[in-house]
């Protein structure tokens, strides 16, 4: 029996009116070992934690009186029950999202809150330079690059209802675009001057049954792209170049809806319309499940190195954390181990704020998740209530560490203007002097919101795609005095 | 030293022999292991019927139990195992691209393709006649008693078992023409790596319904044929009229014994491929010399066999992207002496691959540009010498002879053109022979073939048989990019984890050649793009066993170049600036420095 009591200090101090700190014990098991304890973990992830962190204070203690032939048996059976559930998903994914049309399901599963009347439906940094690609409710996309006086324009007939854009890696032409129907890759040299690039200039990828497409993530290598649509059970695996897809299929879940690709190449997370979830490593292309207890994963994101994956869950208030390890380097069959279960890292339920213009109530269902190529700021695009005038969807922002453990605190809020809301954010991949967080509002004006600091340590990144060269180490004098920023727009 | 280089040739080829007999015989025998289940399905569908389905049941059971049951399916399995043996014999990972319409004919025509549709037909009327067994009923014996006029019992001829026998004749031999036109002979390897289970498993439904598909079709044919063709005269029931072959039953009976003997045959193939193309870990250096032939520095360097080349190529790629502990190896030092011997033979592998593509498509351009006239043939016959076949491999040096294909009739519509000019393959194959010369000579323009060309207009042109399409040579031309694009991949890999790993610069000495040979080959790829058709894609063929891989395969090494050179500019960044290179080549660098490329 072999358990590994290590104790992580999860601060989660929600700001001066809550202040809230505790602490859990985190219990990493190794994945041999055959304790009760483990094995539970093993079918039901978050279960355990999400008992532990709010009815029970000590998770070991519950770990030792349960008899095994006890937990083992009901273990057998609940995997039995969870198995069949996830069948009728995957047998019958229409029976799962079948009320709704392509464009509501696009709207359900989309990163954007309230996809389908926002005026800017994705948005995309360029990896390695200054651009970015602006996807529109006309179905047009505008690349905007502030070393070019033109702003190309994409239209395609078969570009509606574009739920995601992602430029390519290494690469300075290509874009993705996920659309209704099928995949679209646009090649935009950034030398030419038109301004309406033919559709000729995009290679159209389709398989059958495979739309509307939700989401897609390129490989930080830029080889591969990987597309979900909730409709398909198998998630694609595209070469571009030779228009070519492997579909990757498992039982269960049935759909996949949202793909994010580790900064480091190695995993890809995949959420499904049912209450799991899959972490795929990109070797083999072998999976782990990951069955939540309430709902479906919304978001996700991967801290830079790869290593941990922060998640949300539909109907929670709260951001789970998974870790993965690296196993001894050479070792062919598989590349990684992660945890047993995810850690609650942070909670936040709503709590009531007073400010200059009143009462406003911060919290609740979380829509997305951002964290900067830095690891060290973590935005989090909480929903809100539309209906409420109280309840603001709002930006909180998050200072982060990963070494030597794993810190969440509270940053600050970003808040539009009156009466506009918060639809979309992503960080800069390569800002220099720290972060740069870009939100879309619904009025439709975009906005690049600069965290200042110097970064604690030089992130490496290994095999991504990213340049592992040196941070500027020198800060503009002017920031020297600074200390944390955090703009308010208001 | 010596010594081992002069000794391990055979031993070499003798062990990769053995461990791709090995491959080929494990998915031989999964073959067989699969083949109760399929059968005992096709006995199931074969005679199950909707209105006694109990007694039906029975009937399959006391069946498979029986002794004709039995003898049937040990034929089938002796079938398997021929079909997989001619699998591993006629089976290439450089696809046989045929420029033109008379090219393909020529390899229709080929005797090694003659002997192959010939084992196919024999097969097939095996497969057919356990099926008749299987079926059973009014198809199961060749001969039926019937009365003459006089009273006296006679033998006839049973035609519902002989239409079965030559439908598997058919259908054998119409799918190994099939193999030809669609490369089904071509071992592709997949970009997204999978256990061979899953690949297994992901392709199966693919295989059930292109068997299908295909069954259908070459029944449909066979009809059409057997209703011109089949007059016997010993028969019962004559079949040969319309009322006789739009018997449904028979019709039914048909396609699922073609469906039974293409899926079993397609299966064969299918985990043929999973087996061969699976990864295989070389080891990057061994301790004991005797190993030394075995490790991925010689393997890499090693012209024979193309597959194992290959494999090595694969392992190279994907070492230097996941495996941090092989890099390390890849970069290390010998001991005693302090030389990165790994390293070297590693790149200068690479790098003479790359450089072999980047001169085979200046080469090219420049014939297209002169016209075709000059050095072209020359080009082609200099690298034939170096080819050389095996027992083992029967099409080992495509790598070489493709070029020669290409150059040799890049204009097209040239009267004069050499004689053997527009077949792909071997030129010194027993074909190219006077029937060959009489086939390529230049035609006559009144000649029949050609009758439809009606006006002086258009017969200056080269007729469409002869005429090949851009396109097709330029797949040609990159037939065997595969290797390269993984050169690419495991050179750029290794630069870029260089920066942080490699801890005594070895790799930073090889840094401008490495640089100047992709930006050279960007260059050539970047014009041979500009030539007509080149940048067009081919029309996808959905439904098919065939792999049409290599048809993309020239976007897929101009992607990988790109991105390749983009991975080095984004790591080394403006490092790159202290590097010597030419001004052209600096002037290139720039662009992929500014992401303007």
């Amino acid at each position: 029996m072999q358990l590994y009591p290590v104790v992580t200090q999860i601060t989660a101090i929600w700001t001066n009116f809550l202040f809230h700190t505790f602490t859990t014990y985190s219990t990493i098991c190794t994945r041999d070992s055959n304790t009760v304890y483990c094995h539970i973990n093993l079918l039901s992830c978050s279960y355990i934690y999400q008992l532990m962190s709010f009815y029970i204070n000590s998770p070991l203690s519950c770990a030792v009186v349960v008899p095994k032939w006890l937990s083992v048996s009901s273990g057998c059976t609940l995997a039995l029950l969870r198995w069949f559930s996830s069948f009728h998903g995957s047998l019958f994914p229409h029976l799962t999202v079948s009320c709704m049309s392509s464009e509501d399901m696009l709207a359900e599963f989309s990163q954007v809150l309230n996809w389908s009347d926002c005026v800017v439906r994705a948005f995309a940094w360029h990896p390695h330079t200054d651009k970015f690609a602006v996807a529109l409710l006309d179905d047009s996309i505008k690349i905007y690059n502030p070393k070019s006086a033109t702003t190309p324009t994409l239209k395609h007939r078969l570009q509606r209802s574009v739920a995601a854009v992602q430029w390519k890696p290494l690469c300075a032409t290509a874009l993705a675009v996920a659309c209704q129907n099928c995949l679209l890759v646009w090649h935009v040299d950034p030398c030419s001057l038109s301004t309406r690039p033919s559709s000729g200039c995009a290679q159209v990828l389709s398989h059958p049954g495979h739309s509307p497409i939700t989401s897609i993530a390129w490989s930080p290598s830029g080889s591969l792209l990987v597309s979900a649509s909730p409709m398909d059970t198998a998630m694609m695996v595209w070469d571009v170049a030779s228009e070519s897809g492997v579909p990757l299929q498992r039982v269960g879940g049935g759909g996949v809806t949202f793909l994010s690709w580790s900064p480091d190449g190695s995993h890809v997370l995949a959420s499904t319309p049912s209450a799991l979830f899959r972490v795929w490593e990109t070797r083999m292309w072998t999976c782990e499940r990951w069955p939540c207890v309430k709902g479906r994963c919304q978001s996700g994101c991967w801290s830079p190195d790869g290593s941990r994956l922060l998640f949300t869950v539909q109907g929670e208030t709260v951001i789970y954390a998974l870790t993965f390890t690296d196993t001894p380097a050479g070792v062919p069959t598989c590349t990684s181990k992660g945890s047993q279960a995810a850690a609650v890292v942070a909670d936040l339920s709503e709590t009531t704020f007073n400010t200059p213009d009143g009462d406003i109530i911060v919290g609740g269902e979380i829509q997305s998740l951002a964290w900067d190529p830095t690891g060290e700021r973590l935005a989090v695009l909480l929903k809100g209530d539309p209906q409420a005038a109280d309840r603001p969807a709002i930006i909180a922002v998050f200072k982060t560490r990963t070494n030597p453990i794993f810190e969440l605190l509270p940053c600050g809020f970003v808040q539009g203007e009156p009466g506009t809301e918060p639809r979309l954010m992503q960080f800069h991949p390569n800002f220099q002097h720290g972060a740069l967080l870009t939100v879309c509002w619904s009025s439709g004006r975009i906005t690049h919101m600069p965290f200042y600091f110097l970064s604690a340590g030089v992130p490496h990144f290994g095999l991504s795609g990213s340049p592992s060269l040196p941070r500027p180490q020198e800060r503009p004098a002017d920031f020297a005095k600074q200390s944390l920023f955090t703009e308010l727009m208001s | 030293e010596t010594r081992t280089t002069f000794n391990r040739g055979p031993q070499r080829s003798f062990e990769c022999m053995w461990r791709d007999m090995g491959n080929a015989v494990a998915s031989i025998a999964w073959a067989v292991l699969l083949l109760p289940p399929i059968t005992a399905v096709f006995v199931i569908i074969s005679r199950f019927s909707l209105l006694h389905p109990i007694q039906a049941v029975s009937e399959c059971l006391s069946f498979l139990t029986s002794a004709s049951a039995i003898f049937s399916f040990i034929l089938l399995c002796g079938v398997i195992i021929m079909v997989g043996f001619l699998n591993l014999e006629y089976y290439t990972v450089i696809p046989t691209i045929a420029c033109s319409k008379i090219a393909l004919l020529g390899q229709l025509l080929h005797p090694r393709q003659f002997v192959n549709s010939l084992g196919h037909c024999i097969m097939g009327i095996i497969v057919a006649w356990c099926c008749a067994i299987t079926v059973g009923g009014r198809y199961e014996t060749i001969a039926d008693p019937c009365a003459q006029g006089d009273g006296s019992p006679q033998m006839c001829l049973n035609e519902y078992h002989l239409i079965l026998l030559l439908a598997g004749a058919f259908v054998g031999f119409s799918h190994s023409l099939l193999g030809v036109i669609y490369n089904m002979n071509y071992v592709s390897f997949h970009t997204v790596q999978q256990y061979k289970y899953l690949r297994f498993k992901g392709s199966l439904s693919l295989v059930l319904k292109c068997s299908a598909t295909q069954a259908l079709y070459s029944v449909r044919n066979y009809i059409v044929v057997y209703f011109f063709l089949g007059k016997w005269s010993l028969s019962v029931h004559p079949l040969d009229s319309i009322a006789g072959l739009l018997d449904l039953s028979l019709l039914y009976h048909l396609w699922i014994s073609a469906s039974f003997l293409l899926f079993t045959w397609h299966l064969t193939l299918l985990l043929f491929r999973v087996f061969v193309t699976e990864v295989y870990s070389f080891p990057v250096q061994s301790s004991f010399t005797e190993d030394a032939h075995q490790c991925l520095p010689t393997v890499l360097t090693d012209k024979q066999p193309m597959i194992l080349k290959f494999l090595a190529l694969l392992d190279l790629a994907l070492l230097s992207q996941h495996s941090p502990s092989r890099r390390s190896e890849v970069f290390s030092l010998s001991q005693p002496g302090g030389h990165p011997h790994n390293w070297n033979a590693i790149s200068k592998e690479c790098l003479s691959l790359l450089a072999d593509l980047t001169q085979r498509l200046i080469a090219y351009h420049d014939t297209v540009a002169t016209n075709g006239r000059a050095k072209s043939l020359s080009t082609g016959s200099e690298r034939k010498t170096s080819s050389e076949s095996s027992g083992m491999f029967p099409r080992p040096t495509l790598l070489m002879k493709t070029p020669a294909s290409v150059f040799a009739r890049s204009i097209v519509g040239c009267p004069q053109s050499p004689l053997t000019a527009p077949f792909t393959p071997d030129l010194d194959s027993p074909f190219a022979s006077p029937a060959l010369r009489r086939l390529t000579a230049p035609m006559d323009q009144c000649s029949p073939w050609f009758g439809t060309v009606q006006s002086p207009h258009i017969m200056r042109r080269v007729p469409k048989l002869w005429s090949t399409s851009t396109g097709e040579k330029s797949q040609a031309l990159f037939a065997d990019s595969q290797a390269h694009i993984w050169a690419l991949e495991g050179l750029s890999y290794l630069v870029q984890s260089s920066f942080s790993e490699d801890q005594f610069g070895v790799v930073q000495t090889a840094l401008p050649s490495i640089l100047s040979c992709m930006l050279g080959l960007q260059e050539a790829v970047d014009r041979h793009f500009k030539l007509p058709h080149a940048s067009s894609k081919p029309v996808r063929s959905a439904s098919s066993m065939g792999d049409s891989t290599h048809k993309t395969l020239r976007f897929a090494l101009r992607a990988t170049l790109k991105t390749s050179i983009y991975r080095i500019t984004t790591t080394f960044g403006n490092h790159l600036n202290a590097v010597k290179m030419s001004a052209e080549h600096r002037k290139r660098l720039q662009q992929f420095l500014e992401y303007k490329e």
